[in-house]
């Protein structure tokens, strides 16, 4: 039972590498061929000599590290601010913090890119990973709640020490919040190397293509070679596959804690 | 996220707006520092933004002439736009079936994990892979998967003596397939569920069999009350995600067949970024916008009937 359920949620990647490995007489034959007798590793080759995906990757990879940085910092900043000082308003900032975290994004869509219009942001990365710094609400959210895990004795004893608030953050808090920053890091990571919509609305020019962008393309273009197609697909997909099994624990965890927040 | 933690409460600090001391101030001053990255995020992508869109849904605009006032013309159009009915209608019985679905099927997952099985993480890494794969790659996957006369989905029926079906070609079969798919993607959901699963205290469940209670009862009794704060959670991000879903239609299906997988984000996507309707795009945004937030405090609502939380009575 186990074993028939964990094959059909493996199936489609599995199918996605095998396809990508074989020659494009070989697709459509059925019964399906799971694994090709003679892999052609030319396929992935063949990919980058049709359309120019290594700018894909870069673009990719650019957006996502500078969002990420940004998410990181930001979170441990603002989190700081409404875990580790008290001070008039911090309670209504909170409140506003949780309510943000559920109000729909599809609301803002439409004005916010009209505003990225008018600063000229529209065809520049900008509006795909300048958000990230102002902090998105459920990551200073998971963030607070692991500052307030930690004893405030560190603080006062730093404090007594003559340490500003922002020595205490970076040399006294955050080297403490490892796990949670893994988790940020990584979250972080995959929404802006996985965004779609973002880079559908704001990026026109194909050099600048992120790879979720570059992939449909390829797909518009080259539909009819399947093995080509999966090819492709496998490109995008290959880094978040490396990323999770060199950060399994933290996924895991990174999930976990995400749960825990809900209670 | 829930009931416990929204409602914090505002704490008056009546000495505060008389006299600060100087240690005061430089506390109000950092506060103000440390969490201004948010409240300008804020501002500048949230309240600017919905108050500029307000202005949005009183005009038409194309983005090229002046924007021309026209007051509540957007929903006058509404009302005559058979698509929006339709959108509407395709979203909600995306949601109200996938979602529930998804819950099933990502708590079925959690609960076999839970067991002692050998290959834990095996298992876990295979449902959860999908999950955090880009929806452009999945999506583009998943077109070949439900190829009529190429697909595994219907090849794998062939041997059960099914189908074959035409999935995404189909009015009746295309909305059935894309829930299908999202519930391959219920991997994350999964291991929150699990999580909570393995938080359940052993004494209880150890309690209750002395009281004689048997598996199910226990499972019943025990198990549900303790996780339904995670059932909770799961079901609000599960809900307001799915009346948002845009990039798996957009790519499989673009709507079709016959407006049949038309949802809600896509239509509005449509008429901002293709027709450039901003004004009329604007209001549907915020007719979604409202019937999410209605259907978030309903359940917020009916949640003290069935969530249970450790340590309030």
């Amino acid at each position: 039972m186990m074993i028939a359920l964990g094959l059909t949620f493996l199936m489609p990647l599995a199918w996605v590498v095998s396809t990508s490995l074989k020659l494009p007489g070989q697709v459509f034959i059925t019964p399906i061929e799971w694994i090709p007798t003679e892999p052609k590793w030319e396929n992935y080759f063949e990919v980058f000599r049709r359309l120019p995906f290594h700018l894909f990757i870069r673009n990719s990879f650019f957006v996502s590290i500078m969002g990420t940085i940004g998410m990181v910092l930001s979170s441990l900043t603002v989190a700081y601010g409404l875990s580790r000082l008290r001070w008039p308003g911090r309670d209504f900032v909170f409140t506003v913090l949780l309510a943000t975290m559920m109000l729909p994004a599809v609301v803002t869509m439409i004005p916010v890119f009209i505003i990225f219009k008018e600063i000229r942001w529209v065809g520049t990365f900008y509006p795909l990973w300048v958000p990230a710094w102002f902090g998105a609400a459920f990551y200073i959210f998971l963030m607070r709640q692991y500052m307030l895990t930690l004893p405030l004795e560190l603080d006062e004893a730093a404090k007594i020490d003559g340490a500003s608030n922002f020595r205490i953050l970076w040399q006294v808090i955050t080297p403490l919040c490892g796990p949670a920053v893994a988790t940020i890091t990584i979250f972080a990571f995959l929404q802006h190397y996985n965004a779609f919509m973002e880079p559908l609305i704001y990026i026109s020019e194909s050099d600048m293509y992120t790879l979720p962008l570059g992939l449909l393309w390829f797909k518009g273009r080259f539909g009819n070679f399947w093995h080509l197609v999966m090819a492709a697909s496998m490109i995008t997909i290959l880094p978040v596959i490396l990323l999770f099994f060199f950060a399994q624990r933290q996924f895991v965890q990174g999930a976990q804690f995400t749960g825990l927040a809900g209670r | 996220m829930t009931a416990t933690t929204s409602a914090p409460g505002i704490q008056t600090q009546p000495q505060t707006r008389r006299r600060m001391s100087a240690a005061q101030r430089r506390d109000l001053r950092d506060g103000l520092l440390f969490t201004s990255p948010f409240i300008f995020g804020v501002l500048a992508l949230w309240v600017g933004p919905m108050l500029y869109s307000v202005f949005l849904i009183l005009h038409k605009w194309n983005m090229l002439a002046p924007p021309k006032f026209i007051g509540a013309g957007h929903f006058e159009r509404m009302l005559n736009d058979p698509l929006v009915g339709k959108s509407l209608i395709n979203t909600a019985y995306y949601t109200f079936i996938g979602v529930p679905l998804q819950l099933v099927v990502a708590f079925a997952l959690a609960v076999m994990l839970n067991q002692q099985i050998r290959g834990l993480s095996i298992y876990r890494t295979i449902y959860y892979l999908p999950s955090i794969t880009p929806a452009v790659a999945f999506a583009v996957v998943w077109v070949q998967i439900l190829n009529p006369e190429f697909g595994v989905l219907n090849e794998v029926l062939h041997w059960f003596g099914l189908g074959p079906i035409n999935w995404l070609f189909q009015p009746a079969w295309a909305k059935p397939a894309l829930i299908i798919m999202s519930l391959w993607l219920t991997g994350f959901q999964m291991i929150i569920f699990l999580a909570g699963l393995q938080g359940v205290p052993q004494e209880l469940q150890e309690a209750a069999e002395i009281d004689g209670a048997n598996a199910w009862r226990r499972f019943l009794n025990v198990t549900i009350p303790i996780i339904s704060p995670i059932i909770f959670f799961n079901m609000i991000i599960g809900i307001i995600a799915s009346f948002q879903v845009f990039t798996t239609v957009f790519i499989m299906t673009d709507g079709g067949p016959q407006n049949a997988t038309l949802f809600m984000v896509l239509y509005i996507y449509r008429n901002a970024f293709e027709l450039f309707r901003m004004g009329y795009a604007a209001s549907l945004a915020w007719i979604l916008f409202l019937i999410i937030m209605a259907f978030t405090a309903i359940q917020f609502f009916f949640a003290n009937r069935w969530v249970y939380y450790e340590g309030r009575l």
